[in-house]
Parts: structure tokens; C-alpha cells; sequence
């Protein structure tokens, strides 16, 4: 009897325990679970500071370049005795990895944002970069992230993004890459091509337009930031709290394209990840692909730089003028509530990853970027050499004015709303709904 | 014996336990509710506000739709859970041949972490879904809802059944054969003996399936994440989005209040639960 009280107490215990374990997330609001794990990472990978001296953490945004950063960190720790740590957070955690390592007393020296709206979260962190060495290397004061007078941020990276191109493919359908100099020429070749797609061994024109999480940014905020850019040149602004949807019509007709042309039927499109659509260029079974420059390395194994082209995406408002999309999501900003030498260390780290050789080479050759900097080198990245040539021939690049999008969830509505009309379960007055009201509706919540 | 070793011993068994449960639980939990009333980007700098964040979170439509539809569920999923785990754990306490091999079994999908059966079950569900021309799970409300039951029943079915089994090789055999003697039919010995004395096991399980229900994170995050347009969003990640993926410092703050509520939701619903089960316990 008493045993059996007994065994049935510790059951109940380690029931209770097992629940107060999960619970104690719950009750602190998830945070503390992420935190743990960035935590664990941070703690393994900070070096013993240099008592005195500073030292710089940068909490990096991109996973493809962590091991170039890692080796540069290695490089300018040898050249000068200042301890660097680079910590990656993991694709898609950056904000949660950030909110944690910020709250921590060893906290990142060195951030970025993703823009404007970015910066909202963050701008009581940011230390005033005016009069910075970086600041005065760069090619453009277009480059730099300001809040008021300050200069919150710098961009490191300029990205291009396009629809890529498959020419020998293309030159198999018959036709060469001079030919596509509009939306509606795009569509011919592309509705041609699909309808001949047995003929020519290939599984569809596009890609699979995947609208997984992993691939869905693709559309629900580098497509449509086509239409907004149209609209914010029209009107001649360049950020709304109420965005009309003046040229979501061509938007439709874009993303119709994409999913009609496709490898896949559009119902399946919800599950398709961005590997999925990668994989598919790769293995030539389509012929298009919109990504963006960041993607060279991965196709660059495969392809040779005369087999694959960016074009631009033809949106049927001002075809023959435009040009790639051009610009950059990836400021960096400096902790302004880390200690005076750890701010010196890591100004000083900056402005010699954009002005050395070392540092220079580094960027333009192991990570692929073009950075903003008069110091720069050319990168051997194939898609940035056409975004020059695009620009030189007069064309004008479209900017990137996804970073005025009012937020993360504006972007989610529109995504499912995407999702929905591509596999018909919805229609398409669901995105004109979470593009325009949705808009407004995050815009007055940001308040 | 037993308790003057207890007596002297108590601290090395009690404290670092105590101690872990402080650190990891009570004082987050505090800080947690504190933080609600806060305006913040990290927990390092907070502003106080007062009650303002909770005003946002009733009127928020998000939270009140999830909060039904983590009702429904929690409901639906203990009683599906319940019911199959009872059932499978009678079976397996009839001696049959290979019982501990199919306890092994049962029990193994309890030992894979919620994140990665989200995304295995995603991929099993849309493959099922797309061979029968129905929309995906990130297309249709009800595919997601029943696709995070089958799964969530599929998870915990196992562990139910193993502290049903502790609880049926509990009872006396005595009572069993007394009654088989005095003529009772098999369903009567389960009705009248042996779901009365396993009521303790009742009670354990039917809270850990509903408060499990409640806050169910892992396998929504994976297998709908919330699509379409948050109308298979549960209650935490719910508060995930409202924590990540609005831009601006008050949004922490309102994340934090609904957390709050939430605790003090599943807080109520568990201590209803566990008065009116333990209620029915009997003493052997």
C-alpha cells in the first residue's frame, strides 16, 4: 500500500517536472528557448577577450559566406593581436539569434539590419557611425542607414537579383538571349518552350516558384518589390504607409507566368522549397529561375559563366529601360552600448575588411559581394559583371524597396495569399487584399 | 530507516534539483510576467508601461482565433489520445506473445523531437493529400488541423499507453477474479473495476495530453506553420509571431501579455481537469 503510494508520487513528480520543464517556456514567451541554444554557440566560439584591449563580435547574417568570415576573422587576429569572433545564426533565425546575444553581457559588437524597418527594432542599439573611416569610403551616400541625422548603418553588399537565365538552353529552343527584351517577349518564348518541353528534354520553363518558407521570399517580397517600385516612381516617394497597388495587374501577370510555365503543377507549389527550384536549374530541366547574384556560387559548379545570364524581371510598365534589381537588405551596424574599446576595435575591423587587401580580396573573391566601397576590387561573380553592363548600356536598376515593407507579417499575408491563388483555393483578389490592406493595416500597427 | 536517511540526506537529492528549477523556471517566470507590462527590444533594457500591452492582445483577431482553435484541439486531441492509448494499453496487458515488443514500438515516436516529425509528417500528409488531388496542408485549414491531430496522436499515443499499463498491472488480480467469480462480464470488469482503480492514471494522463495540447509549438511551427494566413495558427506560435515577425519594440511586450494569459488559461483549465478526475478516484 505504502509502496504503491510511494512509486505512484514519483510518477507524479517527474510527470510535474517533465511539465514545468516545456511550461517554462511557455511562460516566458518562447525567447528563453532560442536563447539557450544561441547561447551555447556564442559561449563556444568567444575567444577569452584580451583584458584591456578590445575586441570585435560580429554576429554574421549570411551562412554561405560563414566560412569565408571565419578565415577572415583568422586573418586580421594574426595581422594585429585583436580577437575576432564571427557567429553565424542559422538562415532565417538572424532576428531571434540577435534579440538573445544583444541581452547578454558578452554581446555582439558588431550587427546588421535589414533596413529601415529593421532598424525600428533596432536603433537604441545603434552607435552613431558619422564621421567614421567607413563612412568616408563610401562610393555613395545612398549607401548609408540613417535615423534622423545619425547614421545608423552602412551597406556592406550590393546584391542583384533577375531572372537566370539557362542560354544553352535557351539557343537549344531556338532562340538567343537578345531576343528577350520585353515581358511580352518573355512570355512567347516562355509559353513556346513550355509547350515543346518534351521535345526539348526539359520539365518547364521557370523553375518551380516553391512557396515553402525556404523559397517563398522569392516572390512575396523580391517579386513584389517590382510593383512597389513602380508605384513609389510614379508617385514620386519612396515609402508610403498606404501602398495604392497601382501595378499589381503586371504582377499578376508575372507570377501567371511562373506558375503556368512551370515545372510542376501549381497546386504543389506550397511544398516546394528553395533546393527544389535550384536543383531543377541545376539538373537543366528549367530554363528560368529568379534568384539573385548570391546564388552564382552554387551554379557556378556547374555552369560556366557564358552558359548562364541574369536578365531582368521584364514587368511591362518600362521595359526598356529596366535594368536588374539592384541594391542591398545588409546594413552594418555597430553596438552602441558595448564598452569604448570594443567600438574602436570593431570600427577599425570594419573599415579594414573594406580597404585592405586582405580584406578586400576576401570579400569580392571567397564570399562573391561587390561592396559599396571605393577600395573595392571586382568580384569574379558573373551576375554583378552583367548588372555593370546592364547599367552602362543605360538601363536603370530597380532598387530594393522590399526593406519599406511595413513588416515580416505583411509579407507572410501576401505570401499566403500567393500560395492560395497559385493553387487555386484562393483568387486573386486575396493578394490585392493582404497587399493593399494588408499595408495599411501593418503600417498602422508599426506605430 | 527509510526516512531518518531521508531525514539526513534530503539536501543532495532536493537541492540541486531546487536550485535548477529556480534558475531554469521561477525566476524566468517572473521576469516573463514582469516583462509583460514592458515596452523592449531585449530583456536588458526595458521600459515599464502598465497595462496597455494587455488591451492589445483582446483586441487583437489573431490571438482570439487561435485561441478557439486551440480549444478545439487540445480538446480533440485528449480524447482521441486517451481513448487509443486505453485501448492499446488493454490489449498489451493480456500477456499476448511479443508485448513488450509492440510496447517498444508504440512507444518509440515519443523519443523524436516534435520539429523533425513536423517536417516528416509534412512530407508523408502532402504526398498522401497530393496523390488524391486535395489541397496541400499549407492550403487548406482543415488538412493542417487534422494533419497536426494524426500527428500529435501518433507522438503521444505511446507514452499515454505505457503509464496505462503501469496503472492496469496495478490492480490487484484478486479483485479481477473475485469478480470473474461472481459472474461479471468482461465489459462490466471494465467499467466497475478496472477504470475506477486506474482513475490516478486518468487523471495524469488526461492533464498531460491537454496542457501537451495547449501549448503545442514544435509541430505546428513545422508541419502547417500557421498557412493559410494564420487559420491553422495555434495559441504559441500565435505568441511566436507576435514575438518575431512584427517590426517595432512594442510587439515584445504584447507578445509577453498573451503568453501571460495563456499561462493563466492553461493554469485554469488543468486545475478544473485535475479536481474533477482526481475526484473520482477510489482508494484500494
Amino acid at each position: 500500500m505504502k509502496k504503491k503510494m510511494v512509486s505512484l508520487l514519483a510518477g507524479v513528480t517527474v510527470a510535474a517536472t517533465l511539465l514545468a520543464g516545456c511550461g517554462g517556456s511557455t511562460g516566458s514567451a518562447g525567447s528563453t528557448g532560442s536563447a539557450a541554444s544561441a547561447g551555447s554557440t556564442g559561449a563556444a566560439a568567444a575567444p577569452a577577450a584580451d583584458a584591456g584591449a578590445g575586441h570585435v563580435y560580429y554576429l554574421n547574417f549570411k551562412p554561405e559566406a560563414d566560412a569565408a568570415w571565419q578565415d577572415l576573422a583568422k586573418v586580421y587576429t594574426e595581422e594585429t593581436g585583436v580577437p575576432v569572433t564571427v557567429v553565424t545564426a542559422a538562415s532565417g533565425e538572424y532576428e531571434t539569434t540577435l534579440m538573445s546575444e544583444m541581452a547578454k553581457s558578452d554581446a555582439p559588437t558588431m550587427f546588421q539590419v535589414n533596413g529601415p524597418v529593421g532598424l525600428a527594432n533596432w536603433k537604441d542599439y545603434c552607435y552613431d557611425l558619422t564621421g567614421s573611416d567607413i563612412v568616408s569610403n563610401l562610393t555613395s551616400d545612398a549607401f548609408e542607414l540613417k535615423d534622423g541625422d545619425a547614421i545608423d548603418g552602412v551597406a556592406y553588399v550590393i546584391e542583384s537579383y533577375g531572372i537566370i537565365t539557362n542560354v544553352s538552353l535557351l539557343e537549344k529552343a531556338g532562340y538567343k538571349l537578345e531576343d528577350i527584351k520585353s515581358f511580352d517577349d518573355l512570355k512567347k518564348i516562355a509559353d513556346d518552350i513550355q509547350a515543346r518541353k518534351d521535345e526539348l528534354g526539359v520539365k518547364g520553363a521557370f523553375a518551380s516558384t516553391g512557396m515553402d518558407g525556404s523559397s517563398d521570399w522569392r516572390f512575396k517580397t523580391h517579386l513584389a518589390n517590382l510593383p512597389i517600385y513602380y508605384e513609389y516612381k510614379a508617385d514620386g516617394i519612396d515609402n508610403t504607409d498606404a501602398i495604392k497597388g497601382t501595378y499589381l495587374d503586371q504582377y499578376k501577370n508575372v507570377f501567371d507566368l511562373y506558375i503556368t510555365d512551370s515545372t510542376c503543377d501549381p497546386k504543389e507549389l506550397s511544398s516546394k522549397t528553395a533546393d527544389d527550384a535550384r536543383a531543377e536549374f541545376l539538373d537543366g530541366e528549367a530554363v528560368f529561375y529568379q534568384n539573385g547574384s548570391w546564388e552564382y556560387s552554387s551554379l557556378a559548379e556547374k555552369f560556366s559563366d557564358d552558359q548562364i545570364a541574369m536578365i531582368p524581371i521584364y514587368f511591362g510598365v518600362d521595359d526598356a529601360n529596366e535594368g536588374l534589381c539592384t541594391g542591398t537588405e545588409n546594413y552594418w551596424c555597430v553596438n552602441a552600448e558595448a564598452s569604448e574599446e570594443d567600438i574602436a576595435a570593431t570600427l577599425a575591423f570594419m573599415n579594414w575588411c573594406v580597404t585592405s587587401e586582405a580584406g578586400t580580396k576576401a570579400m569580392a573573391e571567397n564570399m562573391g559581394f561587390t561592396i559599396p566601397f571605393t577600395t573595392a576590387i571586382e568580384s569574379p561573380n558573373a551576375f554583378v559583371k552583367q548588372d555593370a553592363a546592364y547599367t552602362e548600356s543605360g538601363k536603370t536598376p530597380v532598387s530594393w524597396n522590399f526593406t519599406t515593407m511595413p513588416s515580416e507579417n505583411w509579407k507572410n499575408g501576401v505570401g499566403s495569399a500567393l500560395t492560395a491563388y497559385a493553387a487555386g483555393t484562393g483568387d486573386w483578389n486575396g493578394v490585392v487584399t493582404a497587399f493593399v490592406d494588408g499595408w495599411a493595416t501593418e503600417a498602422a500597427l508599426a506605430e | 530507516m527509510v526516512g531518518k536517511s531521508i531525514k539526513k540526506w534530503w539536501p543532495v537529492f532536493l537541492l540541486p534539483t531546487a536550485v535548477a528549477f529556480a534558475i531554469g523556471f521561477v525566476w524566468p517566470f517572473i521576469w516573463g510576467i514582469y516583462l509583460s507590462f514592458c515596452k523592449f527590444t531585449t530583456v536588458k533594457n526595458v521600459k515599464f508601461i502598465g497595462f496597455s500591452n494587455y488591451s492589445k492582445v483582446f483586441a487583437d483577431p489573431t490571438f482570439s482565433h487561435a485561441f478557439w482553435l486551440t480549444v478545439l484541439f487540445a480538446f480533440l486531441s485528449s480524447v482521441l489520445i486517451n481513448i487509443l492509448a486505453f485501448a492499446i494499453a488493454l490489449a498489451l496487458t493480456r500477456g499476448l506473445k511479443g508485448t513488450n515488443v509492440f510496447r517498444t514500438i508504440f512507444f518509440m515516436p515519443n523519443l523524436i523531437g516534435g520539429i523533425v516529425l513536423g517536417y516528416i509528417w509534412q512530407t508523408l500528409l502532402n504526398g498522401l493529400l497530393s496523390k488524391w488531388g486535395q489541397p496541400l496542408l499549407a492550403l487548406s485549414a482543415f488538412n493542417g488541423f487534422w494533419g497536426m491531430i494524426i500527428l500529435l496522436c501518433w507522438q503521444q499515443i505511446g507514452y499515454m499507453m505505457i503509464i496505462y499499463i503501469a496503472g492496469l498491472n496495478n490492480i490487484s488480480g484478486d479483485l479481477i477474479e473475485a469478480a470473474e467469480i461472481d459472474g461479471a462480464t468482461p465489459a462490466q470488469i471494465l467499467f466497475k473495476i478496472k477504470i475506477p482503480m486506474i482513475m490516478p492514471s486518468i487523471t495524469i494522463c488526461t492533464f498531460l495530453t491537454l496542457t501537451n495540447g495547449f501549448k503545442m509549438f514544435d509541430q505546428n511551427l513545422s508541419l502547417t506553420g500557421g498557412e493559410p494566413a494564420k487559420q491553422s495558427q495555434l495559441l504559441a506560435l500565435n505568441i511566436y509571431d507576435t514575438f518575431y515577425a512584427r517590426s517595432g519594440a512594442q510587439w515584445k511586450g504584447i507578445g509577453q501579455a498573451k503568453a501571460v494569459v495563456f499561462f493563466l488559461i492553461v493554469v485554469i483549465i488543468a486545475l478544473i481537469q485535475l479536481r474533477a478526475t482526481t475526484s473520482r478516484e477510489v482508494q484500494q
